[in-house]
């Protein structure tokens, strides 16, 4: 008779080998070991366009220069279960779809109904019901503990997002182009610092984070030169996530996503762009996949109609993405309100039916596992829009 | 000098009264600097098409207007190393990012310095409503913004093609231009003002080679902003301009603007009011309003207050260096390593202008790099001069002691332009 091992002898053996060394190690730290990457797509992504609704019969009469051919015909969209397409300069995310690992989420909004890219970008940022100067990441890392090594926090690029900042200190990441001074002139330049209250503590951030990023990229950040700019910077973040005692949370920006006019010529690239960058974060975070989830966002979504100049203009509804090992995707979660006669938000955008707010919280709560009271802190005055539950793996 | 100008050269002194020498700069207007039209710049992108096409889609390696870019680029870092109305400068410099336009956008890169010659700079201290108005026409606003092609959906051109509105130019008209959405318009007032606006578009492969109102594109029927009519025609986007030019949300819009740049990251509220008050008691007059700007107590007193943009810093440092113009192309790769590359600022807003957004870990980091590197190039300079021209009077005690024991030029260097009253004006 053979021993069959049941689930319950399973994580007692786990849980026996976790007393040895290095695994107890890793087994201990498994709350703190879940991923968040949130990328701000700035400008306002046309989520009709990235994420076709081929189900709906109103849709080409609306745009019809944007639409693409329905699944299984040439150039058409890949299938996302029978109403909803991809388009299909985003195979890799398709792939991670077809897997189970991918989610899209439709006809969202956050609570604003601005317009503006740069009033909706702030809000989108700060998590705010009015323009606040903190993000509502930065306010989650409150309740993150930070490594021994690195900041629970890391802002992936030369800027630092709104989303990051606030009153917790995070790291910064940007490629480096430039010679740098020797670790002891910059000591001296930190004296230099030390009096000034603003630059002092920025000074310091910028060399914790610089530290980290020698100790974990190493060598092998030589690889990452063949890649260029938004991919290669998630590469190097899925790296940097990746480490032990490395950062939890990263936010990264990609802009460019304002197609007024030359839509599909435009926004083609950008797609293309934005899924080879997600494939790079996915290979970069490598065995930390599993622990992950990354959240693609937009600031609101772009008309339903087609402009004068092949593009569209600012709406509301739109797209935003969900992947990661640790989501349960291959769905689309979405209460669509439909595109036909009467249906549109002020006959011209698509119609919001779930709150961004309750996809970040849902993720706070859920993947993070942040008490109700930090969720809240990051997001105030959301009791309207509660935690949307099921967005992870149990 | 420091903060309305763009630091010292080596020779120069701080002036015996500031204000004076400040006033002096915004006299009448100095002769325009030479350099190509934005006709100039449209031919040479159209010559390069037509090459193109000749060459069967190939363009050409060393195209007409990549050089006229390259030389614009140029000019623009030349004329700020040795300006002598650096005021002036800056002034032009603020307005070209109050009315951004981006060389992000293809066909914007030509025609950048035109745009800044010929739109901008000829009103920095002359009427607002004058440079709203050169700006709405002028072709690098036009395509930057994509008016150049929206049709009015009942014009000749819109019934026949079917093409229709683009409400971008209109849009961030309102939001960032003048009025900004503390003037309270609406989803209606913007598609309202992009319909006054259909027609406003570029001639680009033919005469004139400019702005042209396209009569057929133009929406027919009146049309309503903010609660006020306006017609149709050419003059009721001239008229709809100028009411939003002289409107009391703009002045305090541009107010904030100007001393948030000029004073303040939190603009103080008695300031503002001082150069609001100015614009509206002189319908907009830009001069004026630089006149109470330099006399505001609140601009002299306290000093640093502003952390130098990577424009401001690179500008600063190369200066204080005494960077010869030929060497210009240093400040060129120095903006765009900092992150602030010319004429080329992400979204329509423009670079931002306070501490939160350029004082960043990263970025303070990089800006300590490109300072090493640069210091690099300067090993025969003499570290105490540079350190005399850069701070003057406002060093402290321990930027001069670091200075004075380095143990190499290009530390000490360093160590002046990485103090902290270097990275403030």
């Amino acid at each position: 008779m053979t021993l069959r091992p049941t689930r319950r002898g399973l994580l007692l053996g786990l849980a026996a080998s976790a007393a040895l060394g290095r695994a107890r190690i890793a087994f201990a730290r498994t709350e703190g070991n879940r991923r968040l990457v949130v990328v701000i797509l700035q400008g306002a992504l046309d989520g009709l366009f990235a994420v076709q609704p081929y189900g709906d019969a109103a849709l080409a009469g609306l745009r019809a220069p944007l639409v693409l051919p329905e699944p299984g015909q040439e150039g058409g969209l890949l299938d996302l279960g029978g109403f909803f397409g991809l388009h299909p300069a985003m195979p890799a995310l398709h792939a991670l779809y077809a897997a189970g690992e991918a989610a899209v989420l439709h006809a969202v909004a956050g609570p604003w109904r601005s317009r503006s890219h740069f009033e909706a970008q702030d809000f989108l940022e700060s998590g705010g019901a009015e323009r606040l100067t903190s993000g509502w990441l930065n306010r989650a890392l409150a309740a993150l503990p930070n490594s021994a090594e690195a900041r629970a926090g890391i802002a992936i690029g030369p800027g630092m997002p709104l989303l990051l900042r606030g009153p917790v200190p995070v790291g910064a990441y940007a490629p480096p182009g430039l010679e740098r001074p020797p670790l002891e002139l910059i000591d001296r330049i930190a004296e230099l610092q030390a009096a000034d209250p603003l630059l002092a503590p920025v000074l310091a951030e910028g060399l914790r984070a610089r530290d980290f990023v020698r100790h974990t990229l190493g060598a092998s950040a030589a690889e990452d030169r063949e890649r260029r700019g938004f991919v290669r910077l998630a590469a190097a973040a899925g790296r940097l996530l990746a480490a032990t005692e490395g950062p939890r949370v990263a936010a990264m920006e990609l802009g460019g996503w304002d197609t007024h006019a030359a839509q599909p010529q435009r926004l083609v690239p950008m797609l293309r762009t934005l899924d080879e960058g997600l494939a790079a974060l996915k290979e970069g975070l490598g065995p930390a996949w599993p622990q992950t989830a990354v959240l693609v966002v937009t600031e609101f979504g772009r008309t339903a109609r087609v402009n004068g100049n092949t593009g569209t203009d600012h709406g509301t509804g739109g797209a935003a993405f969900l992947l990661g090992g640790a989501v349960a995707g291959g769905r689309v979660i979405a209460d669509w309100p439909g595109l036909g006669e009467g249906r549109l938000l002020e006959d011209r955008d698509l119609m919001p039916t779930l709150d961004l707010r309750r996809i970040a919280k849902g993720l706070l709560r859920d993947h993070l596992r942040l008490p109700e009271a930090a969720v809240a802190r990051a997001f105030p005055d959301s009791a309207d829009a509660p935690a949307l539950a099921g967005l992870v793996r149990a | 000098m420091i903060r309305f100008g763009f630091g010292p050269r080596p020779g120069e002194t701080p002036p015996a009264d500031p204000v004076a020498w400040l006033d002096a700069q915004l006299g009448p207007e100095a002769p325009l600097p030479p350099g190509p039209s934005s006709a100039d710049g449209l031919r040479a992108r159209a010559a390069d098409l037509a090459e193109r096409n000749r060459n069967g889609g190939i363009p050409p390696r060393q195209g007409q207007a990549i050089a006229i870019a390259r030389a614009e680029a140029r000019a623009w870092a030349e004329r700020r190393l040795v300006a002598e109305q650096p005021f002036r400068e800056r002034l032009v410099d603020f307005w070209m990012n109050h009315f951004t336009v981006s060389r992000r956008a293809g066909t914007v890169s030509v025609l950048a310095g035109a745009y800044e010659r010929e739109a901008i700079r000829p009103h920095v201290t002359g009427r607002f409503s004058d440079m709203l108005l050169a700006v709405a026409r002028h072709p690098a606003m036009l395509f930057y913004l994509n008016n150049a092609g929206s049709i009015g959906p009942d014009s000749p051109v819109g019934l026949r093609t079917r093409r229709g509105l683009n409400e971008n130019l209109a849009r961030e008209i309102l939001e960032l231009h003048t009025l900004s959405p503390a003037g309270g318009y609406t989803q209606q007032d913007v598609q309202d003002f992009a319909r006054i606006l259909t027609g406003w578009s570029v001639a680009q492969l033919r005469e004139p080679f400019g702005y042209i109102f396209r009569p057929n594109a133009h929406e027919p029927g009146p049309k309503h902003l903010l609660g006020r009519e306006f017609g149709a025609g050419e003059e009721a986007g001239e008229a709809a301009l100028r009411f939003l030019a002289t409107h009391p949300a703009t002045a305090r819009h541009l107010a904030t603007r100007l001393v948030r740049h000029f004073v303040a990251d939190q603009p103080p509220p008695e300031a503002v009011r001082a150069v609001e008050q100015t614009l509206l008691d002189t319908e907009g007059d830009l001069g004026a309003a630089a006149r109470t700007l330099i006399r505001l107590p609140q601009a002299w007193e306290p000093l640093l207050t502003k952390f130098r943009s990577p424009s401001d810093y690179v500008l600063a440092a190369c200066r204080a260096l005494g960077l010869p113009p030929e060497r210009a192309n240093l400040v060129l790769t120095g903006l765009a390593a900092l992150g602030q590359p010319l004429w080329s600022a992400p979204q329509p807003n423009g670079w931002p202008d306070t501490a939160a957004d350029w004082a960043t870990p990263e970025a303070l980091m990089r800006r300590l790099d490109w300072a090493y590197t640069l210091a690099g190039r300067f090993g025969q300079a003499e570290p105490r001069e540079v350190a005399e021209v850069a701070l003057g009077p406002l060093a402290r005690a321990e930027t001069v002691t670091a200075v004075s024991r380095a143990g190499s030029v290009r530390d000490a260097i360093t160590l002046v332009l990485a103090s902290p009253e270097f990275m403030y004006r």
